[in-house]
């Protein structure tokens, strides 16, 4: 039987503020995972620590709310042992950028098959409004006493050059692409990682609502905003690697670091990078171990009547002398 | 007599020591006796001192004794470290170009030592040389015997044709092993097999070496034919296994089906898992190949994160470290404690705090093991004492996790880590899996943490249909949501807490304490210590002395009434262990509200030798003990 929209939904009760970007994040996986129509139990929502750590709740799926920053090592751990599961990973940017940064990185030189969503809103918004990682040098958001005294992590190129295979940028109020942007990151064979810019209506008085969409930027003409955000896949944009050849990958790469830096009266959004071709973690298991895939950890029958039906004889042949 | 033997190989590290104690210790086994091989090592790749000391004896053992009965060196430092704990009637195999290099040559002796070292031999009236070792060690009834190693590897490069031999310094090792087996006068057919298995994947250099250990065995025993002692075939036992310690818990994982481990690389803790990887794939009966996902991580944190995250689809998980690393893991021990995930976390201690002594041994994580992450929570702290233990208390483990739904630490340590024993070949018929309440089917509405009265709920599996559930690291309710009602929190807290009376019920008292015999006077101890402490308690029993031990597995959460119980009759109780401050002792203070009678205690980052023991125990017997007698021994 098919799967519908609320399905996917728990009764928990969202204690979200009004107007925060995390409402169209969990509507957009929601639809996604309606979209794809994965079965309830073959889905798993890892979540990190902070506000969008409660996403998990919200999602009526298999739900783990890790530790601040460790998101992505239970999600690895969890698709390694059981490749059949759909594992989506989430968590702000804080948790991912700056506490978690070391296990992006070690996620990205792995690439495992799956998705991971960071929430971006430049602060740390359950403990009241510090300065996160993707905040910029010198700005000051409401609860600052002084200008950010830090440069700021650019997560797209960060992903990039950590080895992710599929790196997209999605604005949270923008829940359509976001929905096509998920499945197209749930499809992608290796990890996947989609850059979630979201207004943080209490504490981000900088990147709001209104400046995304470009009010203050009043077309002469039109009299109408313009608004900052637009779509890679508007401008004719190619990210995907189609041949191995060195040259086109690097030129792939420039260009995505190159659209990655883009930023104040345009935003890119939508997928900057994409190349199946490198070896998934799946790949580089199944090269040692043939069988992997049908017979992962998780699936392993390990005893028969309480006793174990493991063979180490051989094992135990070679140390006896 | 009963035949107890010891012998010494020392030399930089990245030498070869190890490959030379490898043959010594298989030609021992090859012969019948029973091996006890130990590496002591600097952390370090190349050049700092590194030794191994292999016991052969008819009996069983379990430990070294101090010092050796033979000794090879083939550089000046090893000479001047143990050249003077080789005992009387003993030998010397050296290199005769080392005589006269003096302790300011070798730059790796540490400047302490060093500043010892000269007022020794000043003391002596002698200079600080490597002759004045050998003069000493011929004072002392040991005989000496130089060989000059370089000429013996031009000899074997003329006689095969090969003149870049003569330079190949790395078969000073073999050399060493093979001079000593043919002073010992060893049969030669077990030294040759021991090679070639040892190189069995490079048959060249397999060969090679043979020529070698051929030509350097025949050298050694003509021409010092008159040694005392000899190696001589033995009534073999049946079904005896050599085996370096970390692949006890590494086998105990394969068969009791642990099936993902994750791990960041740490002494003396990596072997495990690399053993683990090297045979990756698994044999299984009557199905298809299994295997262990092994997955090496970007640190500790993510180590024990992945563990756990597999552990949720139902795979029995591990995570290998030692202490540096166990500390990274503290946060996320509280939440596999809080979400009750069953993983667990094999600690091969050394000597800390912080890096400590890397490469050392010591039993100082105990304490921390009870009580690391923030919070209350329940978890399992259990310790093996040796090698075989290490196998069967692995599959206890997991099935303990599994049973009880919590974290278990396996404590290991570097004695057991770096030792190479010969025991009697593993039973994987004798493990038992029981995984507790998990589930393979669900009906109905789920609740993963739904109130029992065994405060163990059923366990759903990431992927298992009906069985979707919710975990965090806050406080939850029965399906995993977060809830801060008070009324919810305390439920919740007792249900976890009601697992420690559950463990304390249902874990055998066998595997929660090994009871070796009762008297007045008995040992307490934990983990490695046992291995000298039984074969101390072997050598007063043969002096007509009885002395009890009991070796404390479970320590958390601690089995006060059974130690009670079993400590009742005796009056005299002596705490043994690895440590400065007598942790297990302030257990028993803790729980028997009772001070130890006398503590024996070792922190120098060395094992204990069964000598030290049986002579703190002989003084405690003739009541001439002081009440804490902290032991020294060793290099």
């Amino acid at each position: 039987m098919a799967t519908k929209l609320g399905d996917y939904k728990t009764g928990v009760h969202n204690d979200w503020c009004p107007g925060c970007g995390d409402f169209g994040i969990v509507n957009a996986i929601q639809m996604s995972l309606t979209e794809m129509q994965i079965p309830k139990h073959k889905a798993a929502i890892f979540s990190g620590i902070g506000c969008s750590g409660k996403t998990s709740h919200f999602i009526n799926t298999y739900g783990v709310h890790t530790l601040h920053g460790r998101v992505l090592t239970f999600a690895q751990g969890a698709k390694i042992a059981n490749p059949e599961m759909t594992i989506i990973a989430a968590g702000g940017d804080g948790d991912g950028l700056g506490i978690g940064a070391g296990h992006f990185v070690a996620a990205g030189r792995r690439n495992v098959n799956m998705t991971y969503i960071i929430f971006d809103n430049a602060v740390y918004g359950l403990t009241k409004g510090q300065a996160s990682p993707t905040l910029k040098l010198g700005e000051q958001t409401k609860s600052l006493s002084n200008p950010n005294p830090n440069y700021n992590v650019n997560p797209i190129a960060l992903a990039i050059s950590s080895g992710f295979t599929f790196v997209a940028r999605s604005y949270s109020y923008d829940v359509r692409q976001l929905k096509d942007l998920i499945t197209a990151a749930v499809n992608h064979n290796g990890l996947a990682f989609i850059d979630v810019l979201q207004p943080c209506p209490t504490y981000n008085d900088l990147y709001t609502r209104d400046w995304f969409g470009g009010l203050d930027q009043i077309n002469e003409e039109t009299k109408k905003p313009t608004p900052r955000i637009y779509n890679l896949a508007d401008v004719g944009y190619d990210p995907a690697v189609h041949y191995s050849t060195t040259t086109e990958l690097n030129e792939k790469l420039a260009q995505a670091l190159e659209k990655s830096l883009e930023w104040g009266d345009k935003i890119p959004t939508g997928i900057f990078y994409k190349n199946e071709l490198v070896t998934p973690y799946t790949k580089r298991i199944t090269d040692k171990v043939p069988n992997y895939l049908e017979n992962p950890a998780a699936k392993q029958k390990i005893s028969k009547n309480g006793k174990t039906t493991t063979d180490i004889s051989d094992i135990l042949d070679s140390l006896s002398v | 007599m009963v035949f107890d033997y010891s012998w010494l190989i020392g030399g930089p590290q990245g030498s070869g020591v190890d490959t030379a104690a490898n043959i010594f210790s298989r030609v021992g086994t090859k012969l019948g006796y029973h091996v006890f091989g130990k590496r002591e090592y600097h952390s370090n790749i190349k050049g700092l001192h590194s030794y191994f000391v292999v016991r052969l004896s008819d009996n069983k053992i379990r430990s070294n004794v101090n010092g050796a009965n033979i000794m090879v060196a083939f550089d000046a430092e090893t000479m001047i470290r143990h050249g003077l704990s080789i005992s009387k009637n003993g030998a010397i195999i050296y290199d005769s170009s080392i005589v006269n290099t003096s302790i300011d040559e070798i730059p790796t002796i540490e400047a302490d030592h060093r500043v010892r070292l000269a007022e020794f031999f000043k003391s002596k009236n002698m200079e600080p040389k490597v002759s004045s070792i050998i003069e000493l060690a011929k004072e002392s009834g040991v005989n000496v015997y130089p060989i000059s190693f370089r000429d013996a590897l031009s000899n074997i490069a003329d006689e095969l044709k090969r003149p870049e031999l003569s330079r190949m310094t790395r078969m000073f090792n073999v050399l060493g092993v093979s001079f000593s087996l043919g002073v010992l006068k060893a049969p030669m057919a077990p030294l040759l097999e021991s090679i070639e298995e040892i190189f069995s994947t490079k048959p060249t250099i397999a060969d090679l070496n043979k020529k070698a250990a051929n030509f350097a065995y025949n050298h050694a025993s003509a021409k010092f034919s008159g040694f005392n002692a000899s190696l001589n075939e033995t009534d073999k036992e049946p079904n005896i296994m050599l085996v370096q310690g970390h692949q006890g818990s590494a086998l105990g994982k394969m068969v009791c089906g642990c099936r993902f481990q994750s791990y960041y690389p740490i002494t003396p803790a990596s072997d495990e898992s690399e053993f683990l990887e090297t045979h990756e794939i698994l044999q299984v009966k009557e199905d298809r190949p299994g295997s262990t996902t092994i997955v090496q991580t970007e640190d500790e944190i993510s180590a024990i994160g992945m563990a756990v995250g597999a552990s949720l689809t139902g795979t029995r998980s591990a995570t290998s470290t030692s202490g540096p690393g166990f500390s990274l893991m503290a946060e996320t021990l509280g939440w596999a404690g809080i979400n009750e995930v069953p993983v667990v976390i094999s600690l091969f201690q050394r000597s800390g705090p912080s890096t400590g002594l890397p490469t050392r041994h010591g039993q100082d994580d105990l304490l921390f093991a009870i009580n690391a992450g923030h919070g209350e929570f329940p978890r399992i702290v259990y310790a093996s004492g040796d090698v075989e233990d290490s196998f069967y208390d692995t599959g206890k483990c997991f099935n303990f996790a599994d049973i009880f739904q919590l974290p278990v630490i396996h404590i290991l340590d570097k004695f057991i880590a770096s030792s190479v024993v010969t025991c009697n070949r593993f039973e994987p018929d004798l493990v038992s899996i029981d995984r507790g309440k998990l589930l393979e089917k669900i009906d109905g509405d789920y609740k993963r943490f739904a109130h029992s009265p065994d405060g163990i709920s059923p366990r759903s599996k990431l992927g298992l249909e009906n069985g979707v559930f919710w975990n965090t690291g806050d406080e939850s309710d029965e399906y995993g949501h977060i809830s801060e009602d008070p009324v919810n929190r305390i439920q919740m807290m007792d249900k976890r807490q009601k697992k420690v009376e559950q463990i304390l019920t249902l874990v055998p008292k066998n595997d929660q304490v090994v009871a070796y015999g009762k008297s007045d006077i008995c040992v307490v101890s934990w983990g490695s210590s046992k291995g000298p402490i039984l074969d101390a308690i072997e050598m007063h029993r043969n002096e007509g002395n009885e002395i009890g031990f009991i070796d404390i597995k479970l320590l958390e959460p601690f089995p006060t009434e059974y130690v009670k119980s079993l400590l009742k009759d005796s009056s005299v109780i002596v705490d043994i262990e690895a440590n400065m401050t007598a942790q297990l002792g302030s257990l028993i203070r803790k729980n028997l509200l009772k001070d130890p009678d006398y503590y024996v205690l070792k922190y120098t980052g060395r094992p204990m030798t069964c000598i030290e023991i049986f002579d703190s125990l002989k003084k405690i017997l003739e009541k001439k003990a002081e009440k804490r007698q902290v032991l020294l021994y060793g290099d």
